[in-house]
């Protein structure tokens, strides 16, 4: 393993540039791979937040008792869809009209009876934030004897889940794109070693190694390769972050986690590139 | 421990050995000799299995090369000591490096790799350039180096590819010496020259190959009949 090691870092020290360009154009094609990573990151993240508003609201039948209503609560909060349930009572339905629509102030002024019925705003629990769930908590809710009307935005919860699918088939067929790019890259710099190398291979074959001895090198200097780029690929991402965060809105970065799995994949790339361009360019015995 | 049996090898265009058989004991010193081109090289890469025959047999230490697994080969090859007219050493690797490189490569301990290469850098009379790289020795000094990497696994043969083929007279003498030497040590060698003066110096038994023909063999009484090795 020593050897192995040292054979592999000395390829870095004999072809300074060589290895110095490899591990660039792996990071950048990791860059742009992160750089949509990020994106899909933080449009995924921008949709829960959308997402997280999608809520039934079931209007109630004048006059339905307050103890009937927590009771109803209690069992819509059973739900396995459900988050959580507001009860919004008739005044504070106006009170919420009157701060909230301004313009029909003197409307809402006027008013000797309040107009506006009780209801509950049933949010819905994650993975459930869906047309589908949606539909079905509210259909649930309807068989309620005192619900009035039950409202949800069907359309847009639709819409909604329809982008959610775009933004994750997108981000895997660029993710994949880009991950076979960063994959003929590294095989490239490999096969460029290789071929640098070709005599000192022979040499090794003429004393008699076996081809895994030989091999082993490369499968490391690949790796190495991988996780240098990788590395050199989340300074870039963080630098592009930095800049946006800064200038245009606040974005999310990658947590610890995803930076070492960003790291690992990186790792494996340049593993099996390497692993694939040495079987193909090592000379024969 | 070498056999050919009638060998043939054949190239797209030409017909690099004919009909070539022959067989080498255990210790032999044989020249292999001829013009460039008479197949002298493909002979010895033939017995390292760089060469595969296109007819007939070769034999090397009970192994036939044609029915070596690719895994096999190393095997082989760390029976024999391979030197070359470019002596094939890596550039930017000490002597000592170079040496104890063979011995990296086939596994050896790493404690006993430092002890072996002083031992073959001194049997080669180089133990004072250890630490001395390609570039700062002399040819002849370069070629004891690989002679010495081609010893430190004990090999049952060494295979000369015109080992004196880029040195002088005197570095030419050295080196044959020690190529003498090492044979009187019990090692076989078959060295590939065309230089006859060193051919005549001794009473080694010499091979002549003429467009990949054998033409004559001095010790080819010696072996007949040839007894089965395998």
């Amino acid at each position: 393993m020593r050897l192995t090691l040292r054979e592999a870092l000395l390829s870095f020290r004999r072809a300074p540039l060589l290895s110095g360009l490899a591990v660039t154009t792996i990071g950048f094609a990791l860059f742009v791979l992160g750089l949509f990573s990020l994106v899909a990151l933080n449009l995924r993240q921008a949709l829960s937040g959308v997402a997280e508003r999608v809520e039934v609201v079931m209007y109630l039948q004048r006059g339905t008792p307050v103890d009937v209503v927590t009771v109803a609560i209690g069992d819509i909060q059973a739900f396995p869809e459900v988050e959580g349930v507001t009860y919004v009572t008739e005044e504070q339905a106006l009170e919420r009209a009157r701060s909230e629509l301004v313009e029909f102030q003197g409307v809402f002024a006027d008013l000797t009876d309040n107009p506006l019925p009780a209801s509950l705003e049933i949010r819905l629990a994650q993975g459930y934030r869906d047309a589908e769930h949606v539909a079905t908590v509210a259909d649930r809710l309807t068989g309620f004897r005192f619900a009035e009307d039950v409202r949800y935005g069907g359309d847009w919860v639709e819409k909604l889940d329809r982008l959610r699918d775009i933004a994750a088939a997108v981000g895997f067929v660029i993710g994949i794109a880009f991950a076979a790019a960063a994959v003929i890259i590294i095989g490239t710099t490999i096969r460029m070693t290789v071929l640098a190398r070709n005599r000192e291979i022979h040499i090794m074959r003429l004393v008699g190694a076996t081809d895994g001895f030989i091999r082993r090198p490369f499968l490391l200097d690949g790796a190495i390769k991988g996780v240098l780029g990788g590395l050199l690929a989340i300074a870039l991402d963080y630098a592009a972050y930095l800049a946006v965060s800064r200038s245009l809105f606040t974005a999310t970065f990658f947590s610890a986690g995803q930076m070492l799995l960003f790291l690992l994949i990186g790792t494996v790339l340049g593993f099996v590139a390497s692993a694939t361009s040495v079987n193909r360019h090592l000379p024969p015995l | 421990m070498i056999r050919f049996q009638q060998v043939f090898k054949a190239f797209p265009k030409s017909l690099a050995l004919k009909d070539v058989t022959f067989q080498v004991g255990k210790g032999e010193f044989v020249f292999f000799t001829g013009h460039s081109g008479a197949g002298k090289s493909t002979i010895l890469r033939m017995v390292y299995a760089d060469d595969l025959p296109t007819g007939g047999s070769v034999i090397v230490s009970g192994m036939r090369t044609s029915e070596l697994k690719r895994k096999d080969i190393p095997r082989l090859r760390r029976r024999l000591g391979i030197v070359f007219q470019d002596f094939r050493l890596l550039d930017d690797r000490t002597a000592e490096e170079n040496v104890a490189f063979a011995l990296e490569v086939t596994g050896t301990r790493r404690s006993a790799i430092a002890p072996k290469v002083m031992r073959v850098l001194t049997q080669v009379g180089l133990a004072a350039k250890a630490h001395a790289f390609p570039r700062e020795m002399s040819g002849g000094e370069q070629q004891r180096v690989a002679i010495a990497r081609a010893l430190v696994n004990d090999p049952l043969v060494i295979l000369a590819d015109e080992p004196t083929g880029n040195l002088d007279e005197r570095a030419t003498r050295g080196v044959f010496q020690l190529l003498r030497d090492i044979n009187a040590t019990g090692t076989g060698v078959l060295m590939a020259t065309h230089d006859l003066d060193l051919v005549r110096q001794t009473s080694y038994r010499t091979v002549e190959l003429k467009e990949g023909a054998l033409v004559y063999d001095s010790g080819a009484e010696a072996h007949d009949p040839l007894p089965e090795e395998r």
